[in-house]
């Protein structure tokens, strides 16, 4: 649960590398590379996620607003008013972390899922700012004209550009969060989970660990926006809605929370999913999410990241 | 008895504890010397965990103070109080059964040493280094409480009796000046009994003030300098093992007026 080896990270380095590289030779799977795009922009909401709800304890039912925050900040301040995209996509993570703060800090006062509540309201209410602020948001047909990113000349305007560019933000996430895990702060977080009075007597400070990784999560899914973004040049707020928030807690309850990789497995295999495999279930697609949500919280409550633990476990027997 | 001081770590003034219509406590009021080992006894019921989750900030109390190293500390949260210095154990143990023996320890470092957020997630050298002496500190702790070779256990894995010692070890772990045991002998055998209170007085030779819950009478009796007896939220008596042994309102709680 803990120890992040540092073999399957390279292993899992070396197969993202050369991936757009195979894609490439293989036809019927040349577009996915371009899915892959999208899979890493989602990485980065579920790893922030998987630590709030695997380690926190708490769940979020809003991380489509703050997707949202993220994207629509680029998009208004870049196609609107022609601020450099970089500093955009920053500035949106740290507008993204004060209302993560104003949401979260007194929901995460209370024990119990109260965050969940709030995050709730809040997502639906963000959406419908989306959609009806208009002047600012360009209302339901969203906004277009939203530059792409380039540095110092070299500008990420092909798939594959924009896919490693991707990419590696999300190495830098997932290793960013493991040490996070390893480290002082993560054993209070883990001391929370197992009992918050205990974890409280020896000095952590609750509300306050819980809060830290709301709006760490917060901040992920911000970048996450900004990436999406400047990746299509056009959003609409279809894409921040109350159902992406709950497709974000079925791709960690599928991957696994207590493990890291979880977030990663769960993101791609949904990601897949819902933009390749699925299509030929149309509209009944959702009940195969419920389908999956279902049998992974009965069969493998620790999501498939959990599943070579129960393997071991088969042939200890 | 040699006292580091004779001055009080601990007061507790005039504590009330109502829980609805029931009285946990009422009108409390004792005081612990610093560098002793104090013990609080009395039947079931009669409010020494109240008390002791009042002390380490569980709750408030609905009246009255508790004043630690000469300061206020009844309304503050259960972790600021663990900052000024109160460790505690728990009646049933409450260890963090999905961490390991050392990493159990390693958390109740969390007072003393500790890491920014930023400093931790960039693995800086600064954050590494720290990261090392709490794990130095943690093995210093687990040997003194013999359970260094057992550091990569499961703590959940463990005997009771290790257990209890090994929430001992945690509640060390944070440098603290007073600490809270909480029926540290409860369940176990003649043994580890043996073990526990002999890690106790180790603990109180160290410097560091005892405030203890425990029936175990022959516990009570070797261990402790002073003692107060509570009876349904009220004390009855307070004294030394001696005075209290032969206190008759101390003997008509437990046995009961008829005898």
């Amino acid at each position: 649960m803990l120890r992040i080896g540092k073999l399957p990270i390279a292993v899992f380095a070396l197969f993202i590398i050369a991936f757009p590289w195979i894609a490439h030779k293989i036809p019927p799977i040349e577009n996915y590379t371009d899915i892959m795009i999208f899979a890493g922009i989602y990485c980065l909401i579920t790893l922030g996620l998987s630590l709030l709800m695997g380690y926190a304890g708490q769940i979020s039912i809003g991380h489509a607003a703050f997707y949202g925050i993220g994207a629509y900040t680029s998009a208004i301040l870049t196609a609107n008013y022609g601020f450099n995209p970089w500093l955009c996509m920053f500035f949106g993570m740290i507008v993204t972390a004060a209302v993560a703060v104003l949401v979260g800090a007194p929901s995460l006062k209370l024990r119990g899922h109260y965050l969940a509540m709030a995050t709730l309201a809040f997502g639906i209410i963000v959406y419908i700012v989306f959609n009806e602020e208009t002047a600012w948001t360009g209302g339901p047909d969203g906004m277009t004209g939203i530059p792409g990113l380039s540095l110092l000349g070299f500008a990420f305007d092909s798939v594959d550009r924009y896919y490693y560019l991707v990419w590696i933000f999300v190495f830098a996430a997932f290793i960013f969060t493991a040490n996070l895990i390893q480290s002082d702060t993560g054993r209070a977080l883990r001391a929370i989970h197992a009992s918050e009075t205990a974890a409280g007597a020896m000095g952590v400070d609750i509300s306050g660990h819980k809060l830290l990784v709301f709006v760490y999560s917060a901040v992920l899914a911000s970048l996450a926006g900004s990436l999406y973004a400047h990746y299509l040049n056009f959003i609409n707020p279809s894409t921040f809605d109350l159902f992406f928030s709950i497709k974000l807690l079925i791709m960690i309850a599928l991957g696994g929370m207590y493990n890291l990789w979880g977030a990663i497995i769960g993101a791609g295999l949904i990601t897949f999913l819902s933009y390749e495999w699925l299509h030929y279930f149309e509209e009944f697609e959702v009940i195969v999410y419920g389908a999956i949500l279902l049998l992974v919280t009965i069969f493998l409550p620790k999501g498939l990241a959990g599943t070579p633990e129960i393997v071991k476990t088969w042939f200890r027997k | 008895m040699n006292f580091i001081g004779e001055d009080n770590i601990l007061e507790v003034n005039r504590v009330n504890m109502a829980f609805g219509g029931l009285m946990a406590l009422s009108y409390l009021s004792f005081k612990v010397k610093r560098g002793m080992i104090k013990a609080v006894i009395g039947p079931n019921g009669a409010g020494k965990t109240t008390l002791f989750n009042i002390i380490t900030g569980s709750f408030p109390p609905t009246e009255g103070s508790i004043i630690f190293k000469g300061m206020p500390v009844e309304r503050l949260k259960a972790h600021k109080i663990a900052h000024r210095g109160i460790s505690r154990t728990f009646q049933t143990v409450e260890l963090f059964d999905n961490m390991t023996v050392l990493e159990n320890v390693m958390l109740g470092c969390h007072t003393c040493i500790r890491t920014s957020f930023l400093a931790s997630g960039l693995r800086l050298p600064m954050a590494r280094k720290k990261e090392a002496q709490i794990r130095e500190k943690a093995m210093k702790i687990l040997k003194f409480i013999g359970l260094a070779d057992k550091f990569k256990d499961p703590a959940d894995s463990l005997p009771l009796g290790e257990q209890k010692i090994l929430e001992i070890g945690r509640a060390l772990a944070g440098d603290p000046e007073l600490i809270c045991l909480d029926e540290p002998a409860a369940g176990l055998n003649e043994t580890e009994t043996y073990v526990a209170s002999s890690l106790i007085r180790a603990i109180n030779a160290k410097g560091i003030t005892v405030l203890l819950v425990e029936h175990d009478m022959k516990v009570i009796m070797n261990i402790s300098d002073e003692i107060v007896v509570l009876n349904y939220g009220q004390k009855i008596a307070e004294g030394s093992p001696r005075e209290i042994q032969n206190n008759a309102r101390v003997i008509e709680a437990y046995l009961g007026s008829g005898s």
